[in-house]
């Protein structure tokens, strides 16, 4: 099981160690540090790195490496996943997961992962019962705890650990009652030079915010549930009465959680909302490229494409970028050789584009590559995939409950080859 | 106010003044001196000297603040065992607190302290934890044991803990079960052979039940326990299936893989043809397709296993060849795994898409990428025939960008598609010798070197280009020296008129000039030859070429089998077993995967012990570049005892000159100071000791050792006449399709002593084969041919020849996975080729295995019970003394028999060649098939094999 777990910061010190067993040497660390310096990009750090008497199972988060350190034979998923776990606690924790905040509640740090795992074995990972044994820090609790003397640590065993719905505590109680759920796609795709989709498919998450009294069990429809074939839910779905009948019928946690994600396969047919027009090309013999991007919507049912930010590495022999943008902002870092372009709303009568010259170093040879486009936007109100949800009712409760949903579709990797 | 305050003392008498806080009457400033504390120990400062200082906290109401001592503790009290022994008394009283979270917590550091004395403490609370009424409290007290035993196993085994965390197996609460499962799978790392985990049917069906009520991480623990789990037939695997397949929709990635583990292990034992076979490989695919949309380091582990299952059940992915398409920004180590499942995947109704893709990533930035993109080509090419035409083209047109790396990568993959298909793309060499001049790396040359050699007689001006590279041959690699002296020595194979003086220049250079003994030896090899015979010469050099195919890249069967077993482990990240790498496993048990039910198996060997286990493992072909392969050749292949060539004047020169390439060469080379060099075509010298290698050969050969069933053994004992030792039957070792056409199969037998290697060769190829030798790789035993492989007529085509090998065992010694895996060589005048086979560990049980009674009591008495291990023999129908009968013509000998209740028991000794002692109790019951058989060795590795060996001797 996990022994150690070394935090590592971006310049490569390490600030903080934790050991569940025996203590391991920081030394250990330097074989991490061997794999860092061989990679080009800090993203490249392979994730598990084998050493004479350990092995390092790393993720990098906020720029922040969790390393892990095993002795034995472990799932590497399991140990990957927890890793992911314990920055997701941090951010729930302290809002964010930088160096200085995991320094700032050094303390919580450690009582959190001291909890969180006993013997390298898990001990408790769910957000709603870890809050129940260690507050969370707020300014206000930390004056009230100064005035009083009281302190971050339940006195009380958690409840909710023990019974059949451990994710959820006990004795929940609201004024308002409220249960929202936020339908999120994110839509990944490869398009190719000449605009046809090599490949898309679209990750989609439902995230709830369920502030209910009591232990309200709901349900959940679809209008079209058939989308859904590829889907993890979290361990409160009733995976029987989903096989069924198609319907999530759940006793949800309280608070912030995600009810289940799915995956639209490529399979399947995948919209794709934007389109963009490109024509980026250097000449041989000449220090001057051509630069000229049009981007426009498509298959976006009448909803507004917003927030596009639009960024590409180009080739390394470029030394500037002379551009006009006919909407938004542009910067071009001639370091890093990254162009992004801030574009904001699309408006489908007026189409953004950006047109210009890219100067390159004089007498170079025309660059091999071809630089890739990378498109962020948002799109309000729309799922891409089409999913519906029909109606959501409880059961168990007697009170009215205010009930919201929203839609959303998102850019996750998409690209387009030039 | 955050905790960064707590770092901010860093003057001299910080020690004094924390020692002044702690020891303060306030509740709050000793809260608050703790925590500055702990946080100078997560920065690494030492402040042990605090010990007495903070323990003194321990005894408090509030809950944080004895957290927080123990947190010290846990860090402190190993360099600190005297004064740890302090805090053992609020430990004991804490065990007994009404609050069950105090409790737990107590029981929860107590076992975090690695101290031996306390953990005597430890004992009392923790077994009363272990049935406290509150399951937190079981649950934690349950990975306590597991941490106990890490420090002390035998206090463990001692109080009995390891029966009562089995009793946890049963507990009524899930979360409890869940732990106990993970605590007994650590125990069980460290003890291969113990039976902690005893799988039966019942506790299946309870870890099944709390499966589906614990948490994500105890979800992991059951489903890799269930994955050791063996169901009986295809029925009960159907229904772990069907219970295990709704883990493939939970959020964590870790618990979809372990269950893939799960479904892929059972999935062997259903028969094709079921409905539900069908639906569950449908039901893999889309959960695999998922974890690639995680993190990369997840998606990267999840590639890595999608590896191996592509390459055992490519039908779950086939459609999905997409989803492995690379994005630009994805980590290299996603992006090199992504591409190698692309070509795993590539197929004829697919190559057209993947090619696209693979031209696309060839003009990435990345050079390591586009490197493994151009190889990729190259491989799709190999793969897919049909392709191969319109991959060829898509590399010219690669050459065509002129980018150094891409043209030398694209060269080298070139290469391997002559090779697969010749003659059908020469044309494009002419492009090829283009860029001739911008090769620098020794790869490419090489392959470059090669390609002109091997189509000398198509390139007007190959001896111009090779000439070329002739002019700075010492500074080349070995690699390029070697190609370049084949590829002159072919050249002039094939145009003999102009090129006689390159040929003397490289033949000098590599004789003469050169320091590397390979280089020299392939020099002076070549000239004999040339000297001798240019026809032979001829037939050797420019003789046809085995193609190359795909396969080689794939796992090698066996090993993807046990890998499949391991899904999800750090094994299968590394593709290796998991004995190869994890420290500490002492003897890993190897895992396989069960044989499906009622499948054409054993079709070709009807004999039931072949079903039984001694031959169960089909002999495993050893790909081209399996680590074993280096092993092999650096054996000399001849041994000393056979270095002259066999009697075959029918053959000819031509097989002269084969023998000269494989042994006898040291002996020739004795005037290797005169060259011999101008006069091609035939030295009389030359010739005289070309021709004296036949009469160099050994005068007598020993005639083969001939089978003695009749041989009588020492009996030595009460128990009638023995009937023979158990040689199971043959099996095909080398298929004709691996070896060119040779085929042999094989079984091992003992007679009078003497381990003979039985082999029938068979010739289906066209062509007379002769020059047979053999030679083993170490092996676990030691096994090596005692003598030369005796082949004394060639072996004309269709014809089959039966030979009996003797084997010794004193050969040098090296542990195999399994145990009797031999590694063998043969080698013909065609080739040499590489199988493995295994021998029954029955083979190598001497004669005077018989213990005497006392000895035997004593040893048994001695070997530790943690060597013990049971066995069950099923259908079984002899009774005790023919079983003992049995058994002493194999050489386990009956050293007493004992009657209890009507059941039978025999005490067996027997003795391997190299010593070791196996002692036996064999249960016979009457009316009852089913026999129990308890091994007891010192080397408990063997135990298994001895067992197979017992169920193989007694069916027989």
């Amino acid at each position: 099981m996990i022994h150690s777990l070394f935090l590592v910061n971006a310049s490569g010190d390490i600030f903080l160690e934790k050991h569940w067993k025996s203590v391991v040497s920081r030394s250990v660390c330097d074989y991490f540090f061997e794999a860092q310096e061989r990679a080009t990009e800090p993203e490249n750090v392979p994730p598990v790195i084998p050493t004479p008497h350990h092995y390092l199972i790393s993720v990098l988060r906020h720029r922040i490496y969790f390393v892990a350190v095993i002795q034995s034979e472990v799932p590497p998923l399991f140990v990957i996943e927890f890793l992911h776990r314990v920055v997701d606690t941090f951010q729930d924790y302290f809002g964010v997961c930088t160096e200085a905040a995991i320094k700032d509640n050094v303390v919580v740090v450690y009582e959190l992962l001291e909890e969180m795992l006993d013997n390298g074995f898990p001990l408790a990972t769910e957000s709603n019962i870890l809050k129940e044994l260690i507050k969370p820090p707020t300014i206000l609790r930390t004056m009230v705890n100064t005035i009083t003397g009281l302190t971050n640590v339940g006195e009380q065993l958690p409840t909710g650990q023990l019974s059949v719905v451990p994710w959820r505590r006990t004795g929940v109680k609201y004024t308002n009652n409220e249960a929202y759920f936020d339908v999120v796609e994110e839509i990944d795709a490869i398009i190719d030079k000449s605009g046809s989709t090599i490949t898309a498919e679209i990750q989609g998450v439902i995230d709830a915010c369920v502030k209910l009294t009591g232990m309200p069990d709901l349900t959940l429809s679809f209008m079209n549930p058939r989308l859904l074939d590829d889907v993890s839910f979290h361990p409160c779905v009733r995976f029987k009465r989903w096989e069924a009948e198609r319907i999530l019928s759940f006793i949800p946690p309280d608070g912030n959680f995600r009810l289940l994600s799915y995956h639209v396969s490529s399979q399947n047919l995948v919209a794709i909302p934007v389109y963009v027009k490109h024509n980026i090309t250097f000449r041989e013999g000449s220090s001057q490229g051509r630069f000229d991007l049009t981007l426009g919507p498509k298959q976006t049912m009448g909803k507004a494409v917003e927030s596009v930010l639009v960024s590409s590495q180009l080739p390394r022999g470029v030394l500037n970028a002379n551009l006009n943008p006919s909407q938004g902002t542009y910067t071009f870092d001639p370091v890093t050789k990254l162009l992004s372009w801030d574009v904001g709303k699309i408006n489908p009568q007026k189409l953004p584009s950006l047109k210009g010259t890219m100067s390159l170093q004089a007498g170079a040879s025309k660059p091999d590559e071809n630089p890739t486009i990378n498109i962020q936007f948002k799109i309000q109100q729309m799922a891409i995939s089409g999913l519906k949800v029909n109606r959501l009712d409880m059961y168990g409760e007697k009170y009215k409950p205010f009930k919201g949903i929203k839609y959303m579709t998102k850019a996750g990797k998409f690209q387009v080859r030039t | 106010m955050t905790d960064s305050k707590y770092f901010t003392t860093t003057k001299k008498g910080e020690i004094f003044e924390l020692k002044a806080e702690l020891n303060s009457d306030k509740k709050e400033k000793k809260k608050e001196a703790v925590k500055k504390v702990i946080a100078s120990m997560t920065v690494g400062k030492d402040v042990s000297a605090l010990f007495p200082d903070v323990v003194n906290c321990m005894q408090t109401d509030n809950l944080e603040l004895k957290k927080l001592v123990y947190l010290y503790l846990m860090n402190y009290a190993k360099s600190q065992p005297d004064m740890a022994i302090m805090a053992v008394n609020t430990f004991v009283k804490d065990c007994e607190d009404p609050n069950p979270l105090i409790r737990a917590l107590a029981v929860r550091t107590m076992g975090c302290i690695r101290v031996d004395k306390i953990t005597e403490y430890l004992c009392e609370p923790l077994r009363k934890c272990l049935k406290d009424e509150d399951p937190y409290v079981r649950k934690t007290a349950a990975v306590c044991v597991a941490k106990l035993h890490d420090i002390n196993a035998q206090l463990v085994e001692d109080q009995g803990f390891l029966d009562t965390l089995k009793d946890l197996i049963s507990d009524s609460n899930p979360m409890v079960v869940a732990n106990a499962v993970a605590a007994l799978s650590e125990i069980a790392e460290s003890h291969p052979n113990s039976n902690l985990l005893d799988l039966n049917p019942q506790t299946i069906n309870k870890l099944l039940t709390a499966l589906n009520e614990c948490t994500e991480w105890g979800q992991i623990f059951i489903l890799d326990c269930l994955a050791n789990y063996t169901p009986r037939d295809d029925r009960e695997s159907q229904s772990i299936c069907e219970r295990v397949t709704p883990r493939l929709s939970h959020a964590n990635s870790a618990v979809v893989l372990s269950a893939v583990k799960v479904l892929m292990k059972f999935m062997e034992m259903l028969p094709k043809d079921l409905d539900y076979y069908g639906t569950l490989l449908k039901k893999l695919a889309p959960p695999l397709v998922t974890l690639l949309s995680a993190e990369p380091e997840l998606q990267y582990v999840a590639l890595r296993n999608i590896n191996l299952i592509v390459q055992r059940r490519p039908e779950i992915l086939k459609h999905e060849m997409k989803v492995f398409f690379v994005k630009y920004n994805d980590p290299i180590y996603v992006k090199l795994e992504k591409l190698d499942i692309m070509i795993r995947l590539a197929s004829q109704a697919n190559i057209a898409q993947v090619l696209a893709e693979l031209k696309e990533y060839a003009t990435e930035v990345d050079v390591d990428f586009v490197r493994k993109a151009v190889r990729a080509i190259g491989r799709c090419a190999i793969k897919v025939e049909q392709s191969a035409e319109r991959c060829v083209s898509t590399l010219l047109d690669l050459i065509q960008t002129k980018v150094n790396y891409v043209v030398q990568e694209a060269i080298v993959v070139i290469k391997d598609i002559f090779r697969k298909y010749p003659n059908k793309y020469e044309s494009v060499i002419a492009t090829l010798c283009e860029n001739l001049d911008s090769l620098d790396e020794p790869e490419a040359r090489a392959a470059m070197i090669w390609i002109v050699g091997e189509y000398a007689e198509r390139i007007d001006n190959a001896d111009e280009l090779l000439e070329s590279f002739l002019e700075g041959f010492h500074d080349e690699s070995t690699q390029v020296q070697l190609q370049l002296l084949t590829a002159i020595v072919k050249l002039f194979l094939k145009k003999p008129t102009e090129t006689q003086e390159l040929v003397q220049q490289v033949l000098s250079l590599a004789t003469q000039d050169s320091d590397n003994p390979d280089l020299r030896d392939r020099g002076y090899i070549y000239w004999r030859l040339l000297s001798t015979d240019p026809v032979a010469a001829k037939e050797v050099v420019l003789a046809e070429k085995p193609l190359i195919s795909e396969e080689t890249d794939l796992i090698e069967p066996t090993l993807l089998e046990e890998l499949i077993c391991h899904i999800g482990t750090l094994a299968s990240v590394y593709h290796k077993p998991p004995s190869a790498f994890v420290e500490g496993s002492r003897g890993v048990q190897h895992k396989r995967l069960p044989g499906s039910a009622g499948s054409g198996e054993s079709v070709d060997s009807p004999d039931p012990a072949s079903a039984a286990g001694v031959t169960e493992a089909p002999p495993a072909v050893i790909p081209s570049q399996g680590d074993l392969l280096g092993d092999l050749l650096n054996l000399d292949l001849t041994p000393p005892t056979a270095t002259g060539p066999p009697p075959a004047p029918s053959s000819g020169m031509q097989l002269g000159a084969m023998d000269l390439l494989g042994g006898g060469l040291d002996s020739l080379m004795g005037d290797e100071s005169e060259p011999l060099g101008g006069d091609i075509g035939g030295s009389a010298a030359m010739g005289a000791g070309f021709g004296a290698a036949p009469a160099a050969m050994p005068a007598s050969f020993n005639a083969p050792v001939s089978g003695g069933l009749d041989d009588l053994f020492d009996l030595g004992g009460s128990v009638g006449m023995p009937m023979g030792a158990y040689s199971p039957p043959k099996t095909v070792w080398l298929p004709a399709m691996k070896a060119k056409g040779l085929e042999i199969s094989g079984t091992f037998a003992r007679r009078a002593g003497v381990i003979q290697m039985e082999m029938t060769l068979t010739n289906k190829a066209m062509s007379v084969m002769t020059d047979f030798a053999i030679q083993f790789n170490r092996n676990s035993f030691g096994l090596a041919p005692a003598g030369p492989l005796q082949v004394l007529t060639p072996l004309s085509p269709n014809q089959s020849i039966e030979v009996s090998l003797p084997l010794s065992t004193v050969g040098p010694v090296m542990k195999m996975e399994p145990l009797t895996n031999l590694q063998v060589a043969v080698k013909n005048n065609i080739d040499v080729f590489y199988f493995s086979c295994q021998y029954p560990i029955s083979m190598l049980f001497v004669e005077d295995g018989k213990m005497e009674r006392q000895v035997f009591l004593a040893t048994w008495k001695d070997i530790p019970n943690d060597n013990e291990s049971q066995f069950q023999i099923k259908d079984c129908h002899l009774n005790s003394d023919a079983a003992s009968n049995k058994l002493q013509g194999s050489n386990v000998f009956t050293i007493a028999k004992r009657t209890v209740e009507g059941q039978d028991m025999l005490y067996q000794s027997t003795k391997l060649t190299n010593g070791i002692w196996v002692l036996a109790e064999l249960r016979v019951q009457a009316g009852n098939p089913n026999y129990t058989v308890s091994l007891k060795c010192r080397a408990p590795e063997v135990s298994q094999c001895v067992f197979q060996s017992y169920e193989a001797m007694l069916k027989n």
